[in-house]
């Protein structure tokens, strides 16, 4: 009886957490569905409605996000790009290569990670003096590597890549590097396709840097696209969720088919740490 | 090969040894100078800036000293109040997050729970929103006039953004919400690595599961709270984005949303562009959030013991 009572209690736990989860992105739908009058109501209306196309051709004439999609797109996927690789590289050296001073500068990279988020005006001003404000190269360069790529990779090496091995390829005739592109890439997959949606995830998101550097229309982002429907219409709720919506749907569409694999990772990546 | 060899003659051209530092350096080599240029190095240009009378657009910088942290520290109203809010924040939004994250975990590991990944991604889920879609829709959900919230409470009409506390507490819930599924998969992972005899042996000396959950749980994943602690202290401490996009540039008509990290923000890039104070700000800041962590690491290490 008491064993009974307290599954229901865990049951009902889980449901109600995972419904306060999952609601906000349900409302998201709603409001995008229906007109702001609607929107607009005490109570408010929680029914979708019919005007979803309606409000994204609006989102779409006022915002544009054609432009947006496609810098967002070169600037993620340039950064994850070159963070896979960067970062494995590096996190190969430093796991499994001998040489002087690896330990150190595994060591700065670690306590970097651990400062607060950097003030962004000494970016700001490097930035300026390579004249890269209103240039996507702003957005790209300073960030094609960074200290969590290659914690997150020189975790998943010690664990899943045995010395033994890379000494077995050396003693095979491989050069350091086809050990990399050969032995320890194929077995990195798991870990790498974590950095990756991590990576892609964060600039995909990312708003604040590309609102001080990127100022102009055509260097313009999707966040920002979605920053600009806000101050410019902020009374009109129904457009401006249906911005913040349909920029939230390309992820939810690369997360939910892999969020196993990507909760996994995600979990076994800090925990090792 | 092995280590051995590796004492003796190193850079005997062609040896394994010497390939290896060769090879080591030269993958190493970019990423430590694109991290070194653009990670490592603004750190110590911030604190040069912070010496100088220095606005962003404006005339020469003029060298002044420590006075930009003398004003800071002895004359600045806003930066106090800067910092109260963004304690404030930090307690209502860290604290239920992690205990939330932590019972959730704990039942979520539960022999009995069916559909565990489906419940995992579900309270996964926020964590991928980005902080403007987040604060887009609790501006709506929060909204005085129209707002869910106000319905659901029965307060029609209250303004969750002009009162100081309240304004908290509607930013705090976005962080709640966008965090708890990131710690609750933090935890759960380290919750596998607890062994089930444990579990056995309390349950064989009649201990039910709150008191396991007390007894056995948190002192074993004492690692990984500390851990999960000392993250959200530096992220709770850098928070921003949420009061600049729910509020303003100046956390609301009376600062009352204003935190650290957004100040910092408005004095460079609002109005003001005086980047030398805005440098100044973030150095002390960065004093702050170190003791800060630290203060919690000797808390969380005193408070949970084996």
């Amino acid at each position: 009886m008491k064993n009974r009572t307290g599954r229901l209690i865990s049951y009902i736990f889980l449901i109600i957490s995972s419904l306060v989860s999952i609601f906000p992105f349900y409302w998201m739908f709603a409001i995008s569905t229906n007109t702001t009058a609607a929107a607009n109501k005490f109570p408010p209306k929680v029914i979708p409605g019919d005007q979803f196309f309606t409000n994204v051709q609006n989102a779409w004439e006022n915002a544009d996000f054609i432009t947006a999609l496609f810098n967002t797109l070169i600037v993620a996927g340039t950064i994850t790009i070159s963070q896979l690789f960067f970062c494995s590289l590096a996190a190969f050296a430093l796991a499994r290569l001998e040489f002087k001073g690896r330990k150190l500068i595994f060591l700065l990279i670690v306590s970097t990670m651990l400062l607060p988020p950097a003030s962004p005006i000494p970016l700001y001003m490097i930035v300026s003096k390579f004249d890269w404000i209103n240039s996507l190269y702003a957005v790209i360069i300073p960030f094609l590597v960074g200290a969590f790529g290659v914690f997150l990779m020189k975790q998943f090496i010690e664990s899943s890549i045995h010395p033994e091995l890379i000494e077995s390829a050396k003693m095979d005739g491989a050069r350091n590097f086809q050990t990399y592109y050969r032995i320890v890439l194929p077995i990195l997959k798991p870990g790498l396709a974590t950095l990756a949606i991590i990576t892609f995830m964060g600039v995909w998101n990312d708003f604040v840097w590309p609102s001080i550097v990127l100022k102009e229309q055509s260097v313009q982002t999707l966040q920002l696209a979605v920053r600009g429907l806000q101050n410019a219409y902020n009374r009109d709720t129904a457009l401006i969720v249906t911005g913040a919506f349909i920029t939230t749907l390309p992820l939810l569409a690369i997360f939910i088919p892999f969020s196993r694999q990507f909760i996994a990772g995600l979990a076994e990546g800090s925990v090792k740490g | 090969m092995s280590t051995k060899s590796n004492k003796k003659p190193r850079f005997k051209y062609g040896s394994q040894a010497s390939r290896d530092a060769l090879s080591g350096y030269l993958y190493v080599a970019p990423f430590f100078i694109l991290f070194l240029t653009f990670g490592i190095f603004p750190i110590f240009y911030n604190l040069y800036i912070s010496l100088f009378s220095w606005k962003l657009f404006g005339a020469e910088p003029e060298f002044i000293g420590l006075q930009n942290y003398v004003w800071l520290l002895t004359d600045d109203p806003t930066f106090i109040k800067a910092v109260v809010n963004t304690f404030s924040i930090w307690i209502i939004s860290t604290l239920p997050q992690l205990f939330i994250a932590l019972v959730l975990a704990y039942v979520l590991n539960q022999g009995f729970v069916k559909m565990k990944d489906m419940f995992r991604m579900a309270i996964f889920m926020p964590f991928i929103t980005s902080i403007l879609a987040v604060t887009i829709i609790f501006n709506s959900l929060f909204s005085r006039d129209f707002g869910l919230i106000n319905f659901i409470l029965g307060t029609a009409g209250l303004d969750w953004k002009i009162d100081r506390f309240l304004s908290h507490i509607a930013i705090a819930t976005m962080v709640n919400w966008r965090w708890v599924g990131y710690n609750t998969i933090i935890y759960m992972a380290g919750l596998q690595t607890i062994g089930k005899d444990l579990y056995e042996a309390a349950t064989i000396d009649g201990a039910n599961k709150i008191q396991q959950f007390f007894y056995i749980t948190i002192p074993q994943l004492r690692p990984i709270i500390l851990f999960t602690i000392i993250m959200s202290s530096i992220g709770g401490m850098s928070l921003f984005i949420e009061p600049l996009v729910f509020l303003d540039l100046r956390g609301g008509s009376h600062n009352q949303g204003l935190t650290m990290f957004l100040y910092l923000y408005e004095t460079a890039f609002g109005t003001k562009y005086n980047v030398g104070y805005s440098a100044a700000i973030s150095w002390v800041m960065f004093v702050i959030v170190v003791m800060f962590a630290l203060l919690n690491w000797f808390i969380t290490t005193k408070v949970i013991k084996d």
